[in-house]
C-alpha cells in the first residue's frame, strides 16, 4: 500500500468531511484530494518522474500538506524541510538530495534566491502565496495558485510506484554534524502509521491537533495518522500562543493531542481547569522523556485523558509506547514495543540480553532503508538481521529492561542535544561557532532547562586581543541555524578545559558549564 | 500611543530576538509570521513587560491579537496599564 492511499482512500469513503483545519480555512477531504492531484499534475507537466526528490519548505500550512501528498501522487519522494532553515543548509539539502523540485512560499523568496545559483539540480520551484517575480537563476517558477485552479484536471495521475519505493527523505542531525537523510518506503511509513493508529486507537469521529513542525517526524505522521483514520486534523503553525491554541482544542473538541515536555512545561504554567477539555481523549508524548513530575500533574489535572509515554527514531519512527494504564505503575519507563515489531537490547558483542542493560536493537518493516548516499553509516545503523537479507536498527541507546520487559532510557552513545523534543547536533553548531571571525575554539554542550529539556549553551575562547559579545555570537549563530538550534546561552572562557591527549573535555564542560 | 513604549519593546525584541538585527523590523511585523518569536520567547517578552510595565498578563492575554507585532503588544500595554490605573483610581 502507498502512503498517498491514507487521503485517496478517505476521500473516497467521506469526500465530505472536514479534513484539515487550518488558520480561517477548513478543507474537506475530496478537496485536498482533488487539489493534490491537480499539484501532482502541475509536478509532473514540470518534469518531476517517480523516485525523484521534493522539498517542502514552508510553515505548518494547507500549501504544506498538498504539497506532501501531490509529491507522493507524482510518484516522488517528498522531504519536509524546516522552514526556519537558512540559505546554506537550505542549499546543502537540495544539493544533496538533488532535490527536482522544491514547493515554498513568497515569504521566503529572498532565501531561494540567494541560492538560485548553487542548486542546480532543482530545477522547478512552486510558489504558494502571492505571485510575483522570483529571481530563480533559470529555473522554472510555477505559481501554485495557478496549479490549482478548477479548471486544471484533478484526476488521479498514473503512478507506477510501488510500496517499497521511497515516499519520504527526513534530514536528521548527525553526531558528524552533517545532516542525513533518512530513507523511508511507502511500506516502512504506512507499517508505522498502521502500528501507532492501533495502539491510539484512532477512528474516524478522532480530532488531532498538531503544534508541531511537519519537518519533525511526529508533527509529520499526525497529518499522515489522521488521514489514514479518516479523522480531522487542526493544524497550528506552533504553540507559541498557548491560550488561542487551547481555545481552539475546546472549540474544535480535539481529541488527541501530541505533545513534547516544551509543550506540558508551558500548559502547566497555565490553569487548565478554566478550558473545557472534555473531549480530550489522548496525550502522547515523545522526543524526550516527560520529567515526573509533569505526569503527575497531567493525570491530576486531566485523569480522563489517556497519558501515552512513547520513544522514537526517525529512523524506524516509533521505538515503543507505555500503554496509559502502566504509567502511574511505572511512570518513567517508555513501554515496550509497538504492534508488529519487535524490540531487543543487546551487550556490546550485539548478544541478545534477555533483561538488564544494553543497546536497543529495533526489528520491523517500520525500519528505514538507511541514510541516503552515506553507506558506511547506513551499515553502522543497520546490521543483518535473523533473516537472510533483513535488517534491524542499531539505535545507539542504550535501556535497561524490567523482568516484565518494559524499557528505561539510560542514555545516548553519543553526544546529541535535545531541545524542544529536537535534535541538536553539537557538531553542527561549532561547525558554525568557528565561521565567527575572532573565536579560537568553540564546544557546544546540552545543560538541563526546566522549559526546553536541555538548553543549548556555546562555551567558546576567543583570539588574542578579540573581542566578542554574546550577542555577536547569537545573531551569527541565528543567520546560519535554524531557531531551535541558536544557543540560548554563551559563555567565554580564557581557556578551554582539555583532556590528555589535547580534546575538549566535554565531560568537564558539562560538568562546569551547569547553568 | 505612548512612542516610548512601542520604542522600548521595539528594542527589546531586537535585542533579544534577533540579536541587534533589528533595522528591517516593522512595527506591525507578525512575530509569527516572520518567525521571530517561538513560545519560551513569548514567555520572555511576558517577563519583561511585567518587570518593565508592572501590569499582570494573565493566561487568557496570551493571543495573537495582543503580543503578535511590536505595534500590538505596545497598545495591549497601554490598555492592560489603564485598566490597572482605574482599577486603582476607583
Amino acid at each position: 500500500m502507498q502512503v498517498e492511499r491514507f487521503l485517496e482512500d478517505s476521500a473516497r469513503l467521506t469526500p465530505e468531511k472536514v479534513a484539515l483545519v487550518c488558520g480561517d480555512s477548513r478543507l474537506t477531504y475530496s478537496e485536498i484530494d482533488r487539489a493534490a492531484n491537480r499539484l501532482a499534475r502541475g509536478l509532473i507537466g514540470a518534469g518531476v518522474g517517480r523516485g525523484d526528490r521534493v522539498a517542502i519548505y514552508l510553515e505548518n500550512s494547507a500549501e504544506a500538506v498538498l504539497g506532501i501528498f501531490a509529491a507522493l501522487k507524482a510518484g516522488a519522494v517528498f522531504m519536509v524541510v524546516n522552514p526556519t532553515t537558512k540559505a546554506d543548509k537550505l542549499a546543502f539539502i537540495l544539493n544533496n538530495s538533488k532535490a527536482a523540485a522544491l514547493i515554498t512560499d513568497t515569504r521566503r523568496r529572498a532565501v531561494v534566491a540567494e541560492i538560485a545559483d548553487r542548486t542546480p539540480h532543482t530545477g522547478i520551484i512552486v510558489m504558494a502565496g502571492r505571485a510575483g517575480d522570483v529571481a530563480a537563476g533559470g529555473k522554472r517558477v510555477l505559481q501554485l495558485d495557478e496549479l490549482l485552479r478548477q479548471s486544471v484536471d484533478d484526476g488521479k495521475p498514473a503512478n507506477p510506484s510501488i510500496d517499497i519505493d521511497l515516499a519520504a527523505l527526513i534530514y536528521t542531525s548527525g553526531s558528524t554534524g552533517t545532516p542525513k537523510g533518512v530513507m523511508l518506503t511507502h511500506l516502512n511509513i504506512v507499517s508505522a502509521a498502521t502500528s501507532i493508529t492501533t495502539y491510539l486507537e484512532n477512528v474516524e469521529d478522532d480530532v488531532i491537533l498538531n503544534v508541531l513542525p511537519l519537518s519533525f517526524d511526529y508533527g509529520l505522521y499526525q497529518v499522515l495518522m489522521a488521514f489514514k483514520a479518516g479523522a480531522r486534523l487542526v493544524l497550528e503553525r506552533s504553540f507559541t500562543y498557548p491560550h488561542a491554541v487551547l481555545e481552539t482544542v475546546v472549540a474544535e473538541h480535539v481529541t488527541g493531542f501530541p505533545i513534547v515536555p516544551t509543550i506540558s512545561a508551558l500548559l502547566l504554567q497555565i490553569d487548565l481547569r478554566k478550558y473545557d477539555l472534555s473531549h480530550l481523549r489522548y496525550i502522547t508524548n515523545t522526543a524526550a522523556a516527560l520529567p515526573t513530575k509533569h505526569i503527575l500533574d497531567l493525570r491530576s489535572l486531566l485523569p480522563h485523558v489517556k497519558l501515552f509515554s512513547m520513544y522514537g527514531l526517525t529512523e524506524c519512527k516509533r521505538v515503543s509506547y507505555l500503554p496509559p494504564d502502566q504509567i502511574d505503575i511505572r511512570p518513567t519507563s517508555v513501554g515496550r514495543g509497538m504492534p508488529n515489531e519487535e524490540v531487543y537490547i543487546v551487550d556490546e558483542q550485539g548478544n541478545r540480553l534477555a533483561s538488564g542493560v544494553g543497546e536497543l536493537v529495533i526489528r520491523g518493516a517500520n525500519v528505514m532503508k538507511g541514510y541516503w548516499e552515506l553507506p558506511e553509516e547506513t551499515t553502522r545503523k543497520l546490521r543483518p538481521g535473523p533473516l537472510p537479507g533483513e535488517n534491524v536498527l542499531y539505535s545507539g541507546d542504550l535501556f535497561r529492561v524490567d523482568e516484565e520487559g518494559y524499557l528505561y532510557f539510560l542514555g545516548r552513545k553519543d553526544d546529541i542535544i535535545k531541545t524542544r523534543g529536537e535534535k541538536v547536533s553539537p557538531r553542527e553548531i561549532e561547525n558554525v561557532l568557528y565561521e565567527l571571525a575572532g573565536v579560537a575554539e568553540a564546544a557546544v554542550v546540552g545543560v538541563p532547562d526546566p522549559v526546553l529539556g536541555q538548553a543549548v549553551k556555546a562555551v567558546l575562547t576567543l583570539r588574542d586581543g578579540v573581542s566578542l559579545t554574546e550577542q555577536d555570537v547569537l545573531r551569527h549563530c541565528s543567520q546560519r541555524l535554524e531557531n531551535f538550534m541558536v544557543p540560548k546561552l554563551v559563555e567565554f572562557r580564557a581557556i578551554m578545559p582539555k583532556t590528555t591527549t589535547g580534546k575538549i573535555d566535554k565531560k568537564t564542560l558539562h560538568m562546569t558549564a551547569v547553568i | 500611543m505612548d512612542a516610548s513604549v512601542q520604542n522600548e519593546i521595539r528594542a527589546f525584541v531586537i535585542q533579544n530576538f534577533l540579536f541587534g538585527q533589528g533595522a528591517q523590523l516593522a512595527d506591525d511585523e507578525s512575530f509569527l509570521e516572520a518567525g521571530i518569536i517561538d513560545s519560551t520567547g513569548v514567555l520572555e517578552l511576558v517577563g519583561f513587560l511585567e518587570t518593565t510595565y508592572g501590569i499582570a498578563v494573565a493566561d487568557e492575554d496570551l493571543v495573537p491579537a495582543n503580543l503578535d507585532s511590536v505595534a500590538r503588544v505596545a497598545r495591549f500595554v497601554e490598555r492592560k496599564r489603564n485598566e490597572q490605573g482605574s482599577r486603582v483610581a476607583g
